[in-house]
């Protein structure tokens, strides 16, 4: 399956498999899912046509570092793809978790029909990012925020006295 | 960054959603408390505790030091019945729940309450994963698991567990717990990742340990009854602490040489 695997996502790199399968192509010659890539916060573990092909053996290599060796932080930690890689929803401008198909590492997959079970285990959007949804710059809690916390306190107890 | 306006459609238009915002909000919210503890701690590089304890600092990039080995020292005379500050720290650093006494949901510390039936003496003691240097879990588990790492810490790497609980029976401090159900994605923490199907256990909060913190119940005693710190290096708080007073390990006579000691055990 592993092995299969590979050669699918050699096809989606060189374009052999499912010619006029996906609407939207990347580049021109390119065919696949049309994958979100923000460059604002700098550049990828390795150039993204590597990645395409190697980012499952980068992820299980450091997974390993970092149960065994206790090795944190970096550009290849989960957090940080998951943060590069955040995708928000449109309408309500939070990050979408894996329950989205537009979620970054759900687009590819879907495709492909490859179902890691990583999202069991792990948060799919990086906690900061939350944090950055809930509490403004000045470390306070939104305005927004606090206005739905109250509504929420409101509707579970303010009837209840 | 969302503006207000659409903030509050999905207020009005998700019950599920809105509420799952309401909570990371509130957590969110006290994680920025935590935080500004830490900072006041001292920068970040070397930590105290209440108590004085020194955890030294690793950067995260850093390999792990096989000469340490992180222990902990725990003062029964300053716990109380009743304060579970250690426990509430624990479950939301590494986000799990758990009824008092369930025999099934996830529990990675408790507080155990025992009486000297002759005297009628009591004490009040958080039990945990005791990281011993010997440990019965790492023994059995048929994959690999169950594991020691090179400074002591012992804990499950899940992405190799298969759940069969070995270690769960071979464990004398009941430390470890097996995930009955799914974890939703706002249940979830990032640094503790756990799912349905694989043991978990405490980890001496491996992802603080690992940058340099203490932790988190360490951080969180009120009376700073846990003094965690290297057992290998003789000038840490710990070894130090532990030269003067006598301390002891549960069920010693098991052999498993355990990280944590507790002091005043009748
Ligand atoms: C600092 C930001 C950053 C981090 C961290 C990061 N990426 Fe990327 N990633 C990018 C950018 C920018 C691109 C586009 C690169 C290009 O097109 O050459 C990219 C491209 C990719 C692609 C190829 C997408 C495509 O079809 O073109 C994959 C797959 C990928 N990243 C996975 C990961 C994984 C897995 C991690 C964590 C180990 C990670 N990234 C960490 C910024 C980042
Ligand atoms: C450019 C498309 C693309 C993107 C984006 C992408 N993947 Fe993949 N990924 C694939 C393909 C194709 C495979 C199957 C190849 C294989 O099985 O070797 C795969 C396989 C994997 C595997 C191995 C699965 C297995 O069963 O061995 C893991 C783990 C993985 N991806 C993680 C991620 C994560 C995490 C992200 C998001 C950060 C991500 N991928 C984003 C295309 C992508
Ligand atoms: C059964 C639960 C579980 C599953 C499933 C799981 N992980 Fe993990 N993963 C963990 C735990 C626990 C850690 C250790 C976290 C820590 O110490 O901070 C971890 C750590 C990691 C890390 C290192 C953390 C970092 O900062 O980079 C990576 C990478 C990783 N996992 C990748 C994966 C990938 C890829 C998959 C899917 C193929 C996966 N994991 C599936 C539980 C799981």
């Amino acid at each position: 399956m592993r092995a299969l695997g590979k050669y699918v996502a050699a096809a989606l790199v060189t374009g052999v498999l499912g010619v006029g399968a996906m609407p939207a192509a990347t580049m021109a010659g390119e065919i696949g899912p049309k994958v979100p890539i923000d460059k604002s916060k700098g550049s990828c573990v390795l150039p993204g046509k590597e990645m395409r092909r190697v980012h499952m053996d980068i992820l299980k290599h450091r997974r390993d570092l970092t149960m065994y060796q206790g090795i944190r932080g970096g550009k290849q930690a989960l957090e940080a793809c998951l943060t590069c890689h955040m995708v928000k929803d449109e309408k309500t401008g939070k990050p979408v978790t894996v329950a989205s198909p537009k979620h970054f590492c759900r687009v590819c997959h879907d495709f492909a029909a490859v179902q890691p079970d990583c999202w069991t285990c792990h948060k799919s959007v990086p906690e900061a990012a939350v944090r950055e949804a809930m509490i403004g710059p000045d470390g306070k809690m939104k305005a927004s925020m606090m206005a739905q916390l109250r509504a929420f306190v409101q509707r579970e107890h303010g009837g209840r006295k | 960054m969302m503006d207000q306006g659409a903030r509050d459609k999905t207020a009005s238009g998700q019950e599920v959603s809105r509420e799952d915002e309401l909570n990371e909000a509130r957590r969110a919210f006290m994680r920025n408390i935590a935080a500004a503890s830490v900072i006041s701690l001292g920068g970040g590089l070397t930590l105290f505790t209440v108590g004085g304890s020194q955890a030294q600092a690793k950067k995260p990039e850093e390999p792990l030091d096989p000469k340490k080995r992180w222990g902990m020292l725990i003062d029964t005379t300053k716990c109380s019945d009743g304060c579970q500050k250690c426990v509430d720290a624990c479950k939301q650093e590494n986000g799990w729940e758990a009824e008092p006494h369930s025999p099934h949901d996830v529990q990675w510390i408790r507080k155990v309450n025992v009486k000297d039936p002759a005297t009628g003496f009591m004490m009040s003691l958080p039990v945990m994963c005791q990281h011993c240097a010997n440990p019965p879990c790492v023994d059995v588990c048929p994959t690999g698991a169950s594991m020691q790492r090179a400074d002591g810490i012992v804990r499950v790497n899940m992405h190799i567990c298969i759940g069969c609980r070995y270690c769960m029976m071979a464990c004398p401090y009941k430390a470890r717990s097996f995930v009955h159900e799914d974890i939703p994605e706002e249940k979830k923490r990032f640094h503790a990742p756990m799912g349905k199907g694989c043991v978990t256990s405490c980890d001496f909060c491996a992802h603080r340990v690992d940058a340099g913190k203490i932790p988190a119940c360490a951080e969180a005693c009120p009376e700073g009854a846990m003094l965690f710190g290297d057992l290998n290096d003789p000038n840490s708080a710990l070894s130090k602490r532990l030269k003067g007073i006598p301390s002891y390990q549960i069920r010693e006579d098991l052999g498993t040489d355990t990280g944590i000691r507790y002091t005043r055990l009748p």
